[in-house]
């Protein structure tokens, strides 16, 4: 019986194609944008994954910041309050206690100060630098990959040597490319009218960043060269004490967030309980790409909710026509009636066709959104396919879309009287 | 005769707008019995009634009075599920204008009466087959309505009518659409399915000389049965 009337919908929908497919082109467009926004949804998801592993997912932040109130209890003006003082930021002693008293919790801080940006210059080739002086747990976490010489080594970074690290790109254009030529030269570099020298012990491979995809030309993408911050620190001592913020990493399996506002409290009560105006705050990468998440999940509704929109339009749509078909075929139902067919037959029937028609509009739509969904992520840059529950919901979604829309127009001729309808002209 | 009463109609009223100012009565009392194997015409200018009987006979509609048993049972009791089950095991309708459902083919138009009847696919296909065979059209059973001649789409109804060896076929003006040529392939169509396998006809037509082919004449005016003999050409 069921058979019989999807042969009986196809056979009716086919004999007014254009008709069909205009029908069609509501649930078409709104499925497409559906699944489209799945794909992109969890491309970005992705991403923000990928992102948050690669910088460590169990980093934590803390940072000085203004208070909201001051000790007295008055509300502090952002734009009135003082500037930070020296001892306002994060001293030596502060990390020193964190890394004592949170070991368990936490794998080291991570620290980096920044000398400055330079362009090197060999001849008619050039390469443009970012000098950053780096502790052991902030090197760690950059994961470099090194296709020459070695890291920087722990008696370099107690000493505070002039070494660094160099990227292939800073080889290439420097060195024509040879990575193991570059081992035991020196970068000299100006800054502010300051000379800095550093021998090359380490290249690694250079990935790329969002950021450098907007560099003019590859050339002029700047990487870093690593330095060890006692080095840094040395050179321009004032770097050492205006820390703002800190990076700790966390030991696998620790709620970051909540570990990183235990550690806050800590220190906040222990440091800046006499402090006017600041004091330390903190945030988590897990709580940063939470809120990311979030944010996307919130555009990923309303786009979802104009999908549906359009959905629904192309449901009334189907509704519309499936009322002006049943108008047409009035004669044809009268007949029905009198051969037998009881109010159930005739009402599948009209349901089974407008359930035709929607999900052959929803599975060319999600063929479709899936087409779209992939450019898109690609534009974004990162790959994202909507789920197979996805999927399968949205056809669910869009038969049940054909039932819901079709039922009160099938319905309406199911309960024709038959004398009317034989006799309609 | 002692065979079934297949048809038993006594005191036969319609009433249309009942209680309302415009209330018309259409039949006035009408009693109608119809034996099995019968061959009979019921015979009126338009507006007689004719139509409206032929409605309650083929139980598309129901009287306002009277009783109505076919073959036994009583339709004015029945509920909608049921009224459609006698229509397709009970009733084979022959309409003017043919009926038949567009686009869809001789031999599927054949088996939709058995398909509402729940018969299966196979046996479907044999016995709209051998119905087609029967009335002539065994070359044609692919062939879409549009795509047959008025008379062939006619004897495509009278397949289909047959489809589910109905009590009593109801054929209400089966030839007004065709030629007098094509009419009386149909005419003679009837009288071959009424003397060779003895199927019960009612002929509903305004025209007197079909009627009196039939074996029993029943003349409707005003909506009233006024008279009522044998057909004078009837052949048996």
């Amino acid at each position: 019986m069921l058979l019989e009337n999807i042969r009986l919908a196809l056979t009716a929908l086919k004999a007014n194609r254009l008709r069909t497919f205009l029908t069609m082109l509501g649930i078409i467009i709104g499925l497409a944008s559906m699944v489209m926004i799945m794909s992109i949804g969890n491309a970005m998801n992705n991403y923000v994954n990928n992102q948050m592993g690669s910088l460590g997912a169990n980093n934590m932040y803390l940072y000085v910041y203004i208070r909201d109130v001051d000790l007295d209890g008055n509300e502090i003006n952002y734009e009135t309050a003082r500037g930070l003082k020296e001892s306002d930021y994060f001293s030596k002693e502060i990390m020193e206690d964190i890394s004592q008293k949170y070991t368990d919790k936490i794998e080291g801080i991570s620290l980096s100060v920044n000398i400055g940006n330079a362009k090197i210059q060999k001849g008619k080739e050039y390469a443009n630098i970012a000098i950053s002086g780096m502790n052991p747990q902030a090197i760690k976490s950059t994961n470099l990959k090194m296709i020459a010489g070695n890291k920087i080594a722990t008696a370099d970074y107690s000493r505070g040597s002039k070494v660094c690290l160099v990227s292939d790109r800073y080889v290439n254009a420097i060195f024509g490319g040879d990575a193991n030529k570059a081992l035991g030269e020196t970068v000299e570099a100006n800054i502010s009218n300051k000379y800095y020298t550093y021998t090359i012990v380490g290249v690694y491979q250079y990935e790329e960043t969002t950021n450098d995809k907007l560099a003019k030309s590859p050339k002029d993408i700047t990487t870093t060269c690593y330095i060890p911050i006692k080095a840094a620190v040395m050179q321009n001592p004032s770097l050492a004490n205006y820390i703002q913020e800190i990076t700790l990493v966390g030991r696998e399996g620790i709620d970051p967030t909540q570990t990183a506002a235990e550690i806050a409290k800590y220190v906040n009560e222990r440091y800046y309980k006499t402090n006017d105006t600041y004091r330390v705050e903190y945030t988590s990468m897990k709580q940063q790409a939470e809120s990311l998440q979030q944010i996307l999940g919130a555009v990923k509704m309303a786009f979802m909710a104009v999908g549906a929109i359009s959905l629904l339009v192309g449901g009334i749509g189907v509704m519309n026509i499936m009322i002006v078909s049943i108008v047409e075929r009035t004669r044809e139902i009268g007949t029905r009636k009198a051969l037998g067919a009881t109010n159930g037959y005739i009402r599948l029937q009209f349901i089974t066709e407008s359930m035709v028609v929607c999900l052959l509009g929803g599975a060319i739509g999600i063929v479709l959104g899936i087409l779209l969904g992939q450019i898109a992520s690609t534009l974004v840059g990162a790959s994202g396919m909507p789920t197979v529950s996805g999927i399968l919901g949205c056809l669910l979604f869009s038969m049940g879309f054909g039932v819901f829309f079709g039922y009160y127009p099938a319905n309406r001729a199911a309960k024709l009287n038959p004398i009317d309808a034989l006799r309609y002209e | 005769m002692d065979s079934r009463l297949i048809i038993d109609a006594k005191g036969i009223v319609k009433r249309f707008y009942e209680g309302q100012e415009n209330e018309l009565e259409i039949l006035h009392g009408i009693d109608l019995s119809v034996r099995e194997g019968e061959f009979v015409s019921i015979v009126g200018s338009s507006g007689s009634g004719k139509s409206t009987l032929m409605n309650i006979i083929g139980i598309l509609d129901k009287p306002t009075e009277g009783s109505y048993l076919l073959d036994g049972i009583d339709v004015c009791a029945a509920k909608d599920a049921e009224l459609s089950r006698i229509r397709n095991q009970q009733i084979g309708f022959v309409f003017q204008t043919y009926n038949l459902i567009a686009r869809t083919n001789a031999l599927a138009n054949v088996e939709l009466p058995l398909l509402y009847g729940g018969v299966g696919a196979k046996e479907r296909k044999e016995r709209a087959e051998e119905l087609l065979e029967l009335v002539g059209m065994a070359d044609r059973m692919n062939h879409t309505p549009d795509e047959l001649s008025g008379g062939q789409k006619q004897r495509v109804a009278i397949a289909r009518a047959l489809a589910n060896n109905p009590s009593i076929i109801l054929a209400d003006e089966p030839t007004g659409a065709l030629d007098s040529k094509t009419g009386r392939v149909v005419m003679d169509l009837f009288h071959q399915l009424h003397e060779e396998r003895g199927i019960t006809i009612v002929l509903i037509t305004h025209s007197n000389e079909l009627a009196e082919e039939t074996q029993r004449l029943l003349t409707l005016k005003d909506g009233l049965i006024i008279a009522e003999r044998k057909g004078a050409t009837y052949a048996a």
